[in-house]
């Protein structure tokens, strides 16, 4: 059994499906789904111990029939649960069983590439990679690169502000976004931002990327894209100590070289990733892939300031690629982790983010953790801007073995805010840590929160039971 | 009238609280200053009491491995910048000084320049002050203290009410405290000087700059006989030599550059729009498509006959007007409703702030959530009222 609550869902709604049902097939007919058998299919994201499926599925092919089917569901008073492509790591897009799934999967086309003023316009369901795949020719890529890259779709981004190992240098999401076209909560459809610069009034765009679809669906964006570096390279640094990897990433960040990426490995996952990918890693404690961008000469220039701080921590190996072919394979292994872990056991990825000066004492601190509870604890993460992943190792299949790895990673986070950081970075709260907000935010923190929620969906139809502990809602509600 | 009848100038968080409290008790709203060197932006407030952020000061922490910094709202600018200077590193957004533009005295606040969101030429490739700021502490309307962000780099938990903050001109909250993101001095600057081009081809040229792997820091368009076209290129010693060559050859032209003093001073006067300071007509800050930015540009000069200089690529035109009883309202909205992008009166006497809306106006559904969203942090309306609509 999990210890994540989830609310009772609402029979009087469960019992008219039918009704509701045919409400969405006259406005958005061929785009609805509502045989249990096919409903299944999206009773999870990424978060798979987590489970419900839903009582219908709208896949819209359009703007205006994304808003018809949220206007229908707002009007019968129906929950909705906005879904790009279920790829959410902390259950952001887990259905109820008395809510209707509103997918973007359709709305895939891109609309405009303006190399000239460097954006590009799409319908937000397309894929991340898809983005930089339209604007590639031109010279160009879309920055935000998370891991589920090849598959999530950009208004899953929009909704969670995601991020990637690439942020170091070129932010997440919420910097790279112009524009969007959003229908609300009660069907009405508002554009804000677009190909210019900066917010005429208050950043609403600022706020409603990261809302989680709490308040509204993003069907279209527009996204700054940036011309293609000339090349990058990484170089292997490894540590017999993951303190010392640790001290030598703040080291570079002080030092004035901005790398695009500084990647993280401990021990644990450099063995996984050897066996599962045949990266040709070597055996450390600690290992950092640094990857700077620019010109040959401008390459060398940096890597040499680099390294020079590196041999100033003692490292067991300095690494060079000495050309592309010996890059992607630095980079393979480290793409390939999250699946090289999966093999070994199941895991559960958190994504607490610390100051880069507390990266060493939270390392020793999970150490210590993990032998408290008596479960592994593999470390991979975006050590440029602290933004962890410790993987926690269980086995789903031993009863209690969730419970734990769900009490050691609500420690790991625990330490995370303590330090002086917070509970995500870049995978967003979800269910999986709404209940934790409270070691982060006080009550008015919270409220200040809810009271924007408040304005775009006075309801609480959007999204429910994600984000905020549901005592904290309800309290909320009720006042 | 500006009201400065009764100034209160805590010195604590406690003491915000306190004033904010006071004046909502007594339902007299306030006005928000820092240093005061730009009270004369945005719509005039209509307040009996102002609170001061002036005692409230202080680097509260400062991680140069880390790249963030944070301190009291009222912290001069100058503070900040000569700490972080002292690390070899910057605020990344170029926050823009107002004072030579409104011929205003006081020393700028970090508070202010969060509040405004405003950013300079560096805006185009690091970001708006929007971008950088990770953390904020707040007094809302009733005198609660809010905290959004932290000072991590990478934060996705709960809203983003850090946006909502910066930009909201102290009508939703007054800031108590800011965490930015700063970034490393590059240890070398220079900019290529382009003359003589007219603004279709400025626009073209910056767009080319802007779209090569040369990462552009700044490129904007003065005008002037001969106009000046100039693009800044940072980084290292030896990689801005060849970031440089390879420009101009891409660009076709002879590298005439700029470094030293007289670049930063260069830089210095786009980002305060100094080739308009001096007088008191209208100036207008549109942000707009840079490719409509020629268009738009002349039919501001042949309707009304505009002064421009253009920033951010052409994605900034700044614009100044000849005296009217609208400031120029009507022609630069017309104008620019043909193309897309937003206008801000930047400059003008107090009245016409108060007569003409001095930011654009958002369509009507987008006008309705900000005003729900203004009523539930300031439900009595006391913090800057009509600072950004009436």
């Amino acid at each position: 059994m999990s210890t994540i609550a989830m609310p009772e869902p609402d029979r009087r709604t469960i019992d008219r499906k039918d009704d509701i049902v045919a409400a969405l097939k006259t406005v958005v007919p061929g785009a609805v789904i509502s045989q249990p058998s096919e409903t299944r299919a999206y009773e999870c994201d990424a978060l798979t111990a987590y489970r419900c499926p839903p009582l219908a599925v709208v896949l819209p092919r359009s703007t205006a029939e994304m808003a018809a089917a949220m206007a229908v569901c707002h009007k019968m008073g129906v929950k909705v649960i906005p879904r790009g492509a279920g790829t959410s790591l902390a259950g952001g897009s887990l259905p109820t069983a008395d809510s209707v799934v509103l997918g973007t999967a359709r709305l895939n086309a891109v609309l405009e590439v303006n190399p000239g003023d460097r954006y590009v316009r799409v319908e937000a369901g397309i894929t991340n990679l898809a983005v930089t795949g339209a604007v590639q020719e031109e010279g160009f890529f879309y920055a935000p690169d998370p891991s589920s890259q090849l598959a999530c779709a950009i208004s899953g981004n929009i909704a969670m502000n995601s991020g990637g190992a690439h942020c170091l240098k070129y932010g997440v999401t919420t910097n790279n976004l112009l524009g969007v076209t959003m229908v609300l909560a009660d069907g009405e459809v508002i554009q804000l931002g677009g190909p210019h610069a900066d917010a005429e009034g208050y950043d609403l765009l600022g706020v409603i990327c990261g809302s989680e679809g709490q308040f509204g669906i993003v069907t279209e964006a527009v996204l700054r894209i940036l011309p293609k570096p000339e090349g990058a390279r990484p170089v292997l640094i490894g540590f017999d100590a993951p303190e010392t990897a640790g001290e030598c990433v703040a080291g570079i960040i002080r030092s004035g070289v901005l790398p695009v990426a500084i990647e993280y490995m401990d021990r644990l996952c450099i063995s996984a990733v050897k066996a599962f990918s045949g990266a040709d890693y070597p055996d450390v404690d600690a290992l950092l892939i640094v990857e700077v961008e620019g010109s040959p000469a401008e390459i060398e220039e940096q890597l040499e300031k680099v390294l020079k701080i590196a041999e100033g921590f003692n490292p067991v190996v300095l690494r060079e690629a000495r050309d592309t072919d010996e890059a992607a394979k630095i980079w393979v292994g480290r793409k390939s982790a999250f699946g090289a872990m999966g093999r070994i056991n199941d895991y559960m990825c958190l994504d607490g983010t610390v100051p880069v000066s507390a990266l060493s004492e939270v390392l020793k601190r999970t150490a210590a953790l993990s032998e408290k509870h008596g479960l592994q604890c593999a470390n991979v993460f975006h050590a440029g801007d602290g933004n962890m992943h410790p993987l926690i190792l269980f086995d789903a299949n031993t009863p209690g073995d969730l419970e734990r790895a769900e009490a050691f990673g609500a420690d790991i986070l625990k330490v995370c805010v303590e330090v002086g950081g917070c509970l995500s970075g870049e995978h967003g709260v979800g269910i999986e840590k709404r209940d934790l907000m409270t070691a982060q935010f006080s009550a008015v923190d919270m409220s200040a929160q809810m009271k924007v929620k408040d304005c775009f969906d006075p309801k609480w139809l959007l999204n429910p039971a994600k984000v905020f502990p549901l005592d904290v809602s309800e309290a909320h509600r009720a006042s | 009238m500006d009201g400065m009848d009764r100034v209160e100038t805590p010195d604590s968080e406690a003491g915000v609280c306190a004033v904010v409290q006071g004046a909502r008790a007594a339902r007299e709203p306030i006005e928000i200053v820092g240093g005061g060197t730009r009270r004369a932006l945005g719509r005039p407030v209509q307040a009996a009491r102002s609170l001061s952020l002036c005692a409230l000061t202080g680097i509260t922490h400062y991680e140069p491995g880390a790249l963030t910094i944070g301190a009291a709202a009222g912290t001069p600018l100058e503070e900040i910048n000569a700490a972080l200077a002292a690390e070899g590193q910057r605020l990344s957004f170029e926050p823009l000084d107002h004072r030579r533009l409104l011929a205003s005295e006081g020393a700028p606040t970090i508070g202010a320049v969060a509040a405004c969101n405003l950013s300079g030429p560096r805006r185009i490739v690091s970001g708006a002050c929007r971008d950088s700021l990770i953390g904020v502490r707040f007094v809302d309307g009733t005198g609660d203290v809010v905290k959004n962000g932290g000072r991590v780099m990478k934060n996705v938990t709960g809203y983003d009410l850090v946006k909502l903050l910066c930009g909201s001109w102290g009508t939703l909250g007054v800031l108590t405290e800011v965490t930015i993101k700063v970034q490393p001095i590059s240890e070398r600057a220079v900019t290529l000087v382009i003359h003589d081009l007219d603004i279709v081809a400025a626009v073209a040229t910056m767009s080319a700059a802007l779209s090569s792997p040369y990462e552009v820091s700044g490129a904007a368009h003065l005008p002037g006989a001969p106009s000046r076209t100039v693009l800044r290129i940072e980084g290292f010693a030896r990689q801005v030599d060849y970031r440089l060559a390879r420009l101009a050859d891409r660009l076709k032209v002879t590298p005439d550059t700029l470094e030293g003093a007289a670049h930063d001073a260069l830089w210095r006067e786009i980002r305060d729009m100094e080739p308009f300071a001096g007088d008191t007509r209208p100036v207008w800050r549109l942000s707009v498509r840079p490719s409509d930015a020629p268009a738009l540009g002349k039919a501001l000069q042949e309707r009304c006959g505009a002064d421009l200089m253009l920033d951010w690529g052409g994605g900034l035109m700044v614009a100044k007007l000849p005296d009217t009883d609208d400031a120029g309202a009507a022609a630069v909205r017309e104008e620019l409703a043909r193309f897309g992008g937003h206008a801000t009166l930047t400059r003008a006497p107090a009245q016409l702030r108060a007569a003409v809306p001095v930011f654009q106006p958002p369509a009507p559904r987008v006008a309705a959530l900000s005003e729900a969203i203004r009523q539930t942090f300031d439900p009595d309306r006391i913090l800057n009222p009509g600072r950004m609509a009436a």
